[in-house]
């Protein structure tokens, strides 16, 4: 299986990985997660540690709590059990600390939730305006170079409702760059866009992770994830079953649950 | 009309008014009820209707109705007892609502200078009503009345029931328990009173609980109880609007770092508010109506003054061209305020 996508991918032209340069700084160190909800353990106890640079994506069935994980890591899911330190700040109740988490990391929706009643260009400002002060004509300039960085720059002044989803989508991770992020989240960036859009929106991930951005991917993706990622989590029930490679984890999966999805999935 | 046109007319007439025996007598009964009272009314509000003259001309009249009695009347219920020579001043009052709601309307106009006027020219006039100055005579809150009254009442409710509104929902969807409960009770509690018990409240228990020697006068006290009617229907309006939004534009702002009141102020409730412009502008028509009821603690609004008009002996009789006449008056207003949202509604393409 390993060789058929290599060969596909050889196939389209694609380059093979590289691995990135990580450094040994953390970015995010979770430990001992647990989330319920109402009376449903979502997360079972999860560690889990990201190295600056380093690509990890997050696979598994759905329900099994992948999403719910990346979403605790801005705290848009409280969890209930657990540390979460992001960039050396630990998530608790303090609302600065979060406030000062989320300015730092950006995250990628399924459903795009561009910010309908602004066009594209002050989709991107709004945060750098607000969040960062950044005077407005700055922050146009970089909101444009971000454009062009996932190529739909000449769509600047048009609403989202314009736009294809794929568009949308690649707008959706412009405006996460433009708040120069340390971390990028994407919760199955392309789980709501037609094939044909898929295809572009990958690509661009592919670029950012080749430039060493930080990223955590939830994808069913997994030509994405063989080619992309440096580390491959396999979760289920709300628990990592498996943590490996993509070379040994889709050649080669440990677990009987790793074997049976990816029986199902590819 | 084209012939084709025509043809399409006659189908439709054919079809839907005509199409078997019953039908067939029924429009043509429908057609006689309606003729018959339109004619009367026609009859008596323009054939034999009395135009011009005093309470004589009219009760020797054709028995149609007396505008008469209106013509006579109009200036004292639009501006109540205001000196009549300065009735100018309440006049450039009432013009200059219409022509800041005329600019509004139109997008290519908005900007802070029209925030600033909405702001400076009705407190500019309210002065120029008030006087004192510029030879001006001073003129006592007291002789205010008619329209310029219900307009200021209406327009301070409006103005003032719909941030407090807004906060309100926003209180009632807080993560905070105290808060929520707070706001609960205070839209429920007032909801569940109705205006005129809440105006007799004002007027008769507040001041009782006044120290002594402080007093408020009647207009503010009646003016504040409007608002706070209004701030609780104004407040479920809004928080319909809340509700309308996906989850996910609360997630994409909060993603991105904006604070509550930031989230708040440039991604929610943008949206929010426009999705229930409609509403909006249907609790703001009725708070313009709802003004009419001070009447009843003796506030010389445009009902009033109209009520007061048929007191005076030499027109005694004459209650439903004047009520008529109250009625149109109300209905210019409300219809504008209705014309205008529609005109937002395509401006910001709703």
């Amino acid at each position: 299986m390993q060789q058929e996508l290599k060969k596909a991918a050889v196939a389209k032209g694609d380059v093979a990985r590289q691995p990135n340069q990580l450094s040994d700084e953390i970015a995010v160190k979770i430990s001992g997660l647990h989330k319920w909800f109402a009376g449903f353990h979502a997360l079972q106890g999860i560690s889990l540690s990201v190295r600056k640079g380093e690509t990890v994506v997050v696979c598994g069935p759905s329900g099994s709590g992948k999403s719910t994980l990346i979403r605790c890591i801005n705290r848009l899911e409280v969890h209930d059990k657990g540390r979460i330190t992001v960039g050396g700040t630990l998530l608790s109740n303090d609302i600065r600390a979060i406030e000062r988490v989320r300015a730092d990391v950006g995250m990628v929706f399924q459903q795009f939730n561009l910010f309908p009643h602004l066009n594209v260009l002050s989709n991107l400002t709004l945060g750098p305006i607000w969040v960062k002060k950044t005077p407005r004509a700055k922050a146009e300039q970089t909101a444009l170079a971000n454009l062009k960085r996932v190529r739909i720059e000449e769509q600047a002044y048009k609403y989202p409702s314009q736009l294809s989803g794929g568009q949308q989508q690649r707008v959706a991770i412009a405006r996460s760059l433009c708040m120069n992020p340390s971390l990028l989240l994407f919760d199955e960036p392309t789980s709501a866009l037609d094939p044909e859009m898929i295809k572009e929106v990958l690509e661009v991930m592919t670029e950012l992770s080749h430039e060493g951005i930080t990223m955590i991917v939830v994808t069913h993706e997994m030509n994405f994830a063989n080619m992309v990622a440096d580390r491959v989590i396999f979760m289920d029930e709300g628990q990592i079953i498996e943590e490996n490679t993509p070379e040994e984890f889709f050649a080669n999966p440990q677990h009987e649950r790793s074997k049976l999805f990816l029986s199902q999935i590819l | 009309m084209t012939g084709v046109a025509r043809n399409r007319v006659l189908d439709w007439i054919k079809t839907n008014l005509f199409s078997s025996p019953f039908n067939i007598v029924l429009t043509f009964l429908l057609l006689f009820v309606a003729t018959k009272l339109l004619w009367n009314f026609l009859d008596w509000a323009v054939l034999r209707a009395v135009w011009g003259g005093d309470a004589e001309t009219c009760r020797h009249g054709a028995g149609g109705a007396c505008w008469a009695y209106v013509r006579d009347k109009a200036r004292y219920v639009l501006f109540g007892h205001y000196p009549y020579e300065q009735q100018w001043r309440p006049q450039l009052f009432v013009a200059i609502f219409f022509l800041l709601s005329l600019l509004t309307q139109f997008k290519r106009f908005w900007s802070k200078y029209l925030t600033a006027a909405w702001v400076v020219l009705p407190l500019g006039a309210a002065g120029l009503m008030w006087g004192g100055f510029f030879g001006l005579t001073h003129v006592e809150m007291e002789e205010w009345g008619g329209l310029p009254l219900t307009l200021a009442l209406a327009f301070l409710g409006i103005s003032a029931s719909y941030p407090i509104g807004i906060v309100l929902a926003l209180a009632r969807r807080s993560e905070m328990p105290v808060i929520r409960a707070l706001s609960v009770i205070y839209i429920e509690v007032i909801r569940g009173v109705p205006l005129i018990s809440m105006l007799f409240m004002a007027a008769v228990m507040f001041p009782l609980f006044l120290p002594e020697g402080i007093t408020i006068s009647k207009v503010v006290r009646a003016q504040v109880a409007i608002i706070m009617f209004a701030s609780a229907y104004m407040a479920e309006v809004v928080r319909g609007g809340l509700q309308s939004l996906a989850k996910g534009q609360y997630e994409a702002a909060d993603a991105i770092g904006l604070s509550y009141t930031k989230k708040m102020v440039f991604v929610v409730l943008p949206q929010a508010l426009k999705a229930v412009i409609a509403p909006t502008v249907n609790t703001f028509i009725g708070l313009f109506k709802d003004t009419s009821l001070v009447f009843i603690i003796s506030l010389s609004d445009l009902m009033f003054t109209t009520q007061a008009s048929l007191q005076d002996a030499d027109w005694l009789g004459f209650t439903v061209e004047g009520y008529i006449f109250a009625a149109f008056v109300y209905f210019v207003f409300c219809y504008f305020i209705s014309f205008s949202s529609s005109r937002l509604e395509k401006e910001l393409k709703v």
